[in-house]
């Protein structure tokens, strides 16, 4: 089944709080999103009520006010923006996400840093993603905000801005290695200081530590 | 007491003042819930300062997630709050049907918010129980437990696990309701308000629960944004946000019921709060129980779970805050990235905030009352 021009519109999927104005062409052009998934082979029990088209979901550039704001403020700064899924992502050059940040809290009112995660893209040439998902308590919105950073690349602490980053800053390092520039108390979070490498790297094999305790300990290879 | 630390050799050495003291709270303490590890910086018996230390639980959920598919995933995510299994289920299958594009039917919807208001219910009744007996009351915890057993038996009824439900499934459920199914949630919920009534008779009046909750890890709405503290401990310092509310999921929209709040923002707040959510669950399943649509339970998603790349954050109020999920997809069965975003580990970050000036006793009613789960603040 492919996402050919003839497909129906995707029903809404259930309402969340999501920043207004959906671009009028979210889904005309747009970075054709890539096969749908496989045509569900009568799994479930017979009759479903409405028969939810296949999805046609991914991407799409975004312009609407908000990112006109942020266009107007910063320029270049605004690399891209994109909805997915009816949420809206922001992609920021990484050396002005703190004014970026500060920005998001003042002005444009987002007060809670719901999350700050990263993601881990090997192939690229700056691998990680750092993700900041603000939300809005006057707005009830939500807003992703993301910057690019490479392997041992430092970005900027955001804890300043919201403080409850520190913790969030400290588990990315922690699992990804992205040192925050700025951070008050750089250090690992969940993981034992001396524990080596960077487990939520696509890169680190889950079976790391088995093999080299099996090593150390018994001295011989694992047969995992 | 200041720190230095000695160039090179990651040493560090702290170097205190006459009067000061570090103690050590935890791991293995009863009162901390679990792993979780404080140290505290004493003036006498005063706390000056305190620094968490996590993890001891951690099991790589977000990595364990990117080599399973996403069907398989499911079961994992139970295992973070066990305490509210059901809560986890749900926010995942919502994340990832959101991610699909896909819907569970109205009578999923509906089963979906009647467990998990239960399993809200349950939660605070396992906190109410622990945190009391933390400070010194010993006979809620009996009642508690024991109403929560019944929640536990409908649980086990309906899907044949206790604690770690798996309850749901991506694009609805697995199972349908068992027949007394309404029955059993009736008669749990119709004499659940006396039972609240009846923990209040025990506390809310009690000379020695007010000495020890009131003025107690006080927050303030403006710190407590900051920090990024959700859930109940927000509401209990003004904020009216219920992301129920505010984002409605499942079958939330269809049902009344109001967010309960408090001004002082202290251990005292939280528990009022708490106790009157319990009574609002109580009365989303009476409403709900009457009105079970009938239809399919399970939605129109494929045996092989494939969503188009992309991604998603989906959150929802979890019995300790807002529950996250940020799902990437690459287009392949399984996940290329599950970040959770945990309620309990960012209302423990405010910890430090909330006991400073206080007493090592109160140490342990502000962790009672900031109802942590270490599987979840661990993962």
């Amino acid at each position: 089944m492919t996402n050919g021009p003839d497909e129906k519109q995707p029903t809404p999927p259930p309402k969340a709080a999501e920043p207004a104005g959906t671009p009028p062409g979210a889904k005309a052009e747009g970075a054709a999103p890539p096969p749908a998934p496989a045509k569900p082979a009568a799994a479930a029990p017979p009759k479903p009520p409405a028969p939810p088209p296949a999805p046609k979901e991914g991407p799409v550039p975004l312009d609407n006010e908000l990112v006109k704001r942020y266009r107007a403020r910063f320029g270049e700064a605004i690399r891209e923006a994109a909805i997915d899924r009816k949420q809206a992502i922001l992609t920021v050059a990484p050396e002005q996400l703190l004014e970026i940040a500060r920005y998001t809290r003042d002005d444009e009112r987002f007060d809670l840093l719901t999350d700050l995660t990263a993601v881990d893209w090997p192939k690229r040439e700056k691998r990680f993603d750092v993700v900041l998902i603000v939300y809005s308590f006057a707005k009830l919105e939500r807003l992703r905000i993301k910057a690019q950073v490479g392997d041992g690349e430092p970005a900027p602490s955001v804890v300043s801005v919201w403080p409850t980053a520190d913790w969030l800053e400290r588990e990315v390092y922690d699992m990804f290695g992205i040192p925050f520039a700025g951070h008050p108390n750089l250090k690992r979070l969940l993981l034992p200081e001396e524990w080596e490498g960077f487990p939520l790297r696509k890169d680190y094999d889950i079976l790391q530590q088995d093999d080299a305790w099996v090593r150390e300990n018994l001295g011989i290879e694992s047969g995992q | 007491m200041s720190t230095t630390r000695i160039a090179g050799s990651g040493v560090e050495t702290t170097v205190l003042g006459a009067d000061e003291i570090i103690l050590n709270m935890g791991p293995q303490h009863p009162s901390t819930h679990g792993v979780l590890r404080v140290k505290l910086r004493l003036d006498g018996e005063k706390v000056t300062g305190s620094e968490c230390v996590i993890g001891y639980l951690h099991r790589g959920v977000e990595k364990i997630a990117e080599f399973r598919s996403y069907q398989q995933f499911a079961p994992y995510v139970d295992r973070m709050d066990y305490i509210a299994a059901v809560s986890n289920g749900l926010g995942y299958c919502e994340a990832v049907e959101k991610l699909l594009g896909a819907e569970a039917p109205p009578r999923a919807k509906v089963i979906r918010t009647i467990l998990t208001e239960l399993n809200r219910i349950a939660s605070h009744l396992f906190w109410l129980g622990t945190h009391a007996l933390d400070i010194g009351a010993l006979t809620p915890l009996f009642y508690c437990l024991r109403e929560r057993e019944e929640i536990l038996k409908i649980f086990e009824n309906y899907c044949g696990a206790r604690l770690t439900t798996h309850a749901f499934r991506i694009g609805g459920l697995q199972y349908e309701a068992y027949d007394a199914f309404e029955k059993d949630v009736e008669r749990f919920c119709k004499d659940f308000d006396k039972r609240v009534d009846d923990y209040e008779t025990l506390l809310t009046q009690n000379r020695i629960w007010v000495g020890r909750t009131k003025g107690i890890g006080v927050i303030s709405a403006k710190d407590a944004i900051a920090m990024g503290v959700t859930g109940p401990v927000l509401r209990a310092s003004g904020m009216e946000w219920d992301l129920r509310k505010a984002a409605p999921y499942a079958a939330y929209d269809q049902f009344e019921f109001s967010i309960p709040t408090c001004k002082n923002g202290d251990t005292y707040d939280r528990y009022l709060v708490r106790m009157e959510e319990m009574r609002q669950s109580r009365n989303i399943c009476l409403q709900a129980i009457e009105r079970i649509p009938a239809g399919p339970i399970m939605g129109k998603v494929g045996k092989v779970i494939k969503p188009p790349p992309g991604e998603v954050y989906v959150g929802i109020e979890a019995p300790k805050g807002e529950l996250g999920y940020y799902v990437v997809s690459d287009g392949t069965t399984q996940p290329y990235r599950v970040r959770v975003r945990p309620p309990s580990l960012i209302n423990l970050e405010a910890l430090d905030q909330m006991v400073r000036g206080h007493l090592v006793a109160d140490v342990v009613a502000i962790i009672g009352t900031l109802d942590i789960v270490l599987g979840e603040v661990d993962r």
